[in-house]
């Protein structure tokens, strides 16, 4: 077989259904034999989009989201997607072309070192230099991008490998020496966390993405209701917990809740699970729950005693090690004073809105929640539009809300909710966006069209770049420097494309046009004229403490 | 403080360059890098000196490491029982009548004359830290020209 036949029938054996990308001139033996492969192809208009999408599937599915593109400018295309994935642990496989070996290195027509370029934002990244190693690269490739903290693998295929000949030879099991993640939680860590819990009187569970990747919601659910603890999560671990509980406290950090924020900062003892205190949850880190002892459970070793040093450390995965914690845990604290202490900042602090002259933009997601009964799975783009719809989307099941988190990739959304509707094609999905996000990718509009794609997408048209305008708002005096947005005519854009358009004005027809979108068999933009200033708030500026916010109180 | 880190890795193309990349896109300061094949020819050997004064960042070093897919393991000799040793070649100003005042300087140490022609000669010398500072101390007043070190080696029992 040929490396191109060898990459395809790897990747059938990998359960690829589909993949996305875009040809180019080293890949077209690849494409030669993509053309009859019995694998789904999705041409996108941009290398990017192709990257995104591939990782909106496989958020949506926790399965390995897969994307091809030529060398050169098209590998340098993926960059951002792949970094993106990187940050937010998603894993993937990227496969570019590369020039013939014997040109590389010689600045030949569109080469570009893309194992080079791409070492600091893959979790591992290979250049197939012999056709007889391909088949061993690829299935280690989707092991590493599966196992242990999950994240993005790039694969650097040169013309002539995937024109060279060789005996086909599956290798049906992966090991690695170098390479042996933690999956079971050390024993004697889990007696000293339960031990930790037992004695603790304000304990609170805060949940990252590692929820999600590792799908230990059932055990989170669990544990909490076990001890009675208050639970908050992070962008990442959005779904993990059903917002609607009565121990959820909603998101924290920088545009958390406040009552989520003054929790952890009053409680005794965090129990941090597949999170990795970030900046933007912790703010100013020498201010951060200064009485409370930490465990912190979280596969890669490396997240643990990073930013915040942490009592008990506990690595492997999160599903396996909060099964053996719920079982450890033979005396349950008391907390019924900490949970009326919580239910008082809940209603000191509630989340709110005002409502102004122009349709306001959680009004939106707050009904489009509701048309959707809470079925529809969530993509956001970056900025205002993203924190929202992470404050008043009530998501309740995981992989249900998907969002770029740690690099915070605007573009990301659209071309997200492509690869979530391939996954799930039953589905409603709805990319919540802003007027500036969305004309990162809008060229996927033929994407959709073309392969009969039918996203909806929220456009929160405030004719700003948002979020930096709110930051110019609050500390640079007002000083609006480009960020005040010329837009296109959305609903005309969208029907020059064939897909379809609304655009809502007042805030009654807000609803109607959702119901409106919800029927149109078709991809639908929403052009949604909202309030042009309202801000994302309670606010904690950057390098404060996360109990000093601003804004959003009743 | 300096530490020093054994670092088995797999002998294979762009791995100095991850751990390399690593380094930098961190903020971390190698003080010094030494790669060289083991027996086993699929494995290489890297001995790291690193300088830092925060336990935390070290910490974090060996972490990130030990992330890096082709790192097999990583052991800290500071707090073991070692012995390291860097290669030192050293370039200074010499005649003939230095030669009894060089060869007093040189029995001093594991030190050599490894080779002189006209006015330079070159020195050698495999040892230690201190040793190495030392010499390099004794070796001025003869002017040194130019110097060129291995970075250290190290093994552990």
């Amino acid at each position: 077989m040929t490396g191109a036949q060898i990459l395809i029938e790897c990747l059938k054996r990998e359960g690829v259904d589909v993949i996305f990308g875009y040809p180019g001139g080293v890949v077209l033996p690849l494409f030669d034999k993509l053309y009859d492969a019995d694998i789904k192809f999705i041409l996108t208009r941009h290398e990017q989009a192709a990257a995104h999408a591939a990782d909106g599937y496989a958020r949506a599915t926790g399965k390995v989201g897969v994307c091809i593109a030529t060398s050169g400018p098209g590998a340098t295309n993926l960059v951002t997607g792949i970094a993106t994935a990187y940050m937010d642990s998603i894993p993937m496989v990227a496969i570019t072309g590369q020039v013939k070996t014997a040109l590389i290195g010689n600045d030949a027509f569109q080469e570009a070192d893309v194992t080079g370029i791409t070492r600091s934002i893959t979790k591992h990244n290979y250049l197939v230099k012999d056709v007889k190693n391909l088949a061993g690269i690829v299935a280690e490739a989707f092991y590493i991008a599966s196992t242990g903290r999950p994240g993005p693998v790039l694969i650097d295929l040169p013309v002539d490998v995937q024109l060279a000949d060789t005996e086909f030879i599956w290798p049906e099991k992966v090991e690695i020496r170098s390479y042996k993640p933690t999956y079971f939680g050390h024993p004697g860590q889990i007696k000293k966390a339960a031990k930790l819990i037992a004695q603790s009187k304000k304990p609170i569970i805060y949940a990252g993405g590692g929820i999600i990747a590792s799908g230990a919601n059932v055990e989170l659910k669990t544990l909490a209701e076990k001890i009675s603890a208050p639970v908050t999560w992070t962008l990442m671990g959005i779904g993990g917990f059903p917002a609607v509980h009565k121990l959820s406290l909603g998101m924290l950090g920088m545009h958390g809740t406040a009552y989520a924020n003054h929790s952890i900062m009053q409680s005794d003892l965090i129990i941090a699970i597949g999170a990795r205190f970030d900046d933007r949850v912790t703010g100013r880190l020498d201010a951060f729950a200064p009485h409370a002892k930490i465990i912190h459970i979280d596969i890669d070793p490396a997240s643990i005693s990073k930013n915040v040093k942490v009592d008990v450390p506990i690595v492997g995965d999160a599903k396996n090690i909060l099964g053996k914690l719920i079982e450890e845990i033979k005396k349950i604290p008391e907390t019924y004073e900490w949970l009326e202490e919580v239910e008082a900042l809940k209603e000191k602090y509630p989340l709110v809105y005002v409502n102004r002259a122009k349709i306001a933009p959680q009004y939106v997601i707050e009904q489009i929640y509701e048309a959707a009964r809470g079925e529809a799975i969530i993509t956001t783009e970056v900025g205002q539009n993203q924190m929202w719809a992470a404050q008043w989307n009530k998501c309740s099941s995981p992989r249900t809300f998907i969002s770029s988190g740690g690099l915070g990739t605007m573009g990301f959304g659209f071309p997200a909710a492509m690869g979530v509707k391939m996954a799930y094609p039953d589905k409603q999905v709805f990319d919540i966006a802003g007027d500036g996000s969305i004309q990162m990718n809008i060229q996927e509009l033929a994407t959709c069209v073309a392969n009969k794609i039918n996203v909806k997408v929220i456009i929160l048209n405030n004719g700003y770049l948002g979020m930096v305008r709110q930051w110019q708002e609050l500390f640079y005096k007002r000083r609006y420097s480009y960020t005040t947005l010329y837009n296109p005519d959305f609903v005309k854009l969208a029907e020059s494309y064939g897909a379809a358009g609304i655009r809502v004005i007042k805030k009654e027809e807000v609803r109607p046009a959702i119901e409106k979108a919800l029927e149109i068999d078709n991809t639908v933009f929403i052009d949604f004229h909202i309030e042009s200033e309202e801000n994302v708030f309670p606010m904690v500026p950057a390098g404060e403490a996360i109990d000093r916010m601003i804004g959003g109180m009743a | 403080m300096r530490h020093i880190l054994s670092v088995l890795v797999e002998n294979k193309p762009g791995v100095l360059a991850r751990i390399a990349g690593l380094f930098s896109a961190r903020g971390y300061n190698i003080t010094s890098l030494a790669v060289s094949e083991t027996l086993d020819p699929t494995i290489s050997y890297t001995t790291m000196v690193v300088e830092t004064g925060d336990e935390k960042i070290l910490e974090q070093i060996k972490k990130q490491l030990n992330k890096l897919i082709d790192v097999i393991t990583i052991t800290d000799f500071t707090k073991k029982e070692h012995v390291d040793r860097e290669l030192i070649l050293i370039k200074i100003d010499y005649s003939l009548k230095d030669k009894v005042k060089l060869e007093s300087v040189l029995s001093k140490y594991a030190a050599k004359l490894t080779q002189h022609k006209e006015d330079t000669a070159i020195i050698e010398m495999a040892g230690e830290q201190e040793e190495i500072k030392n010499l390099l101390e004794d070796l001025k007043q003869f002017g040194i020209k130019e110097l060129v070190r291995t970075g250290r080696v190290a093994v552990s029992y």
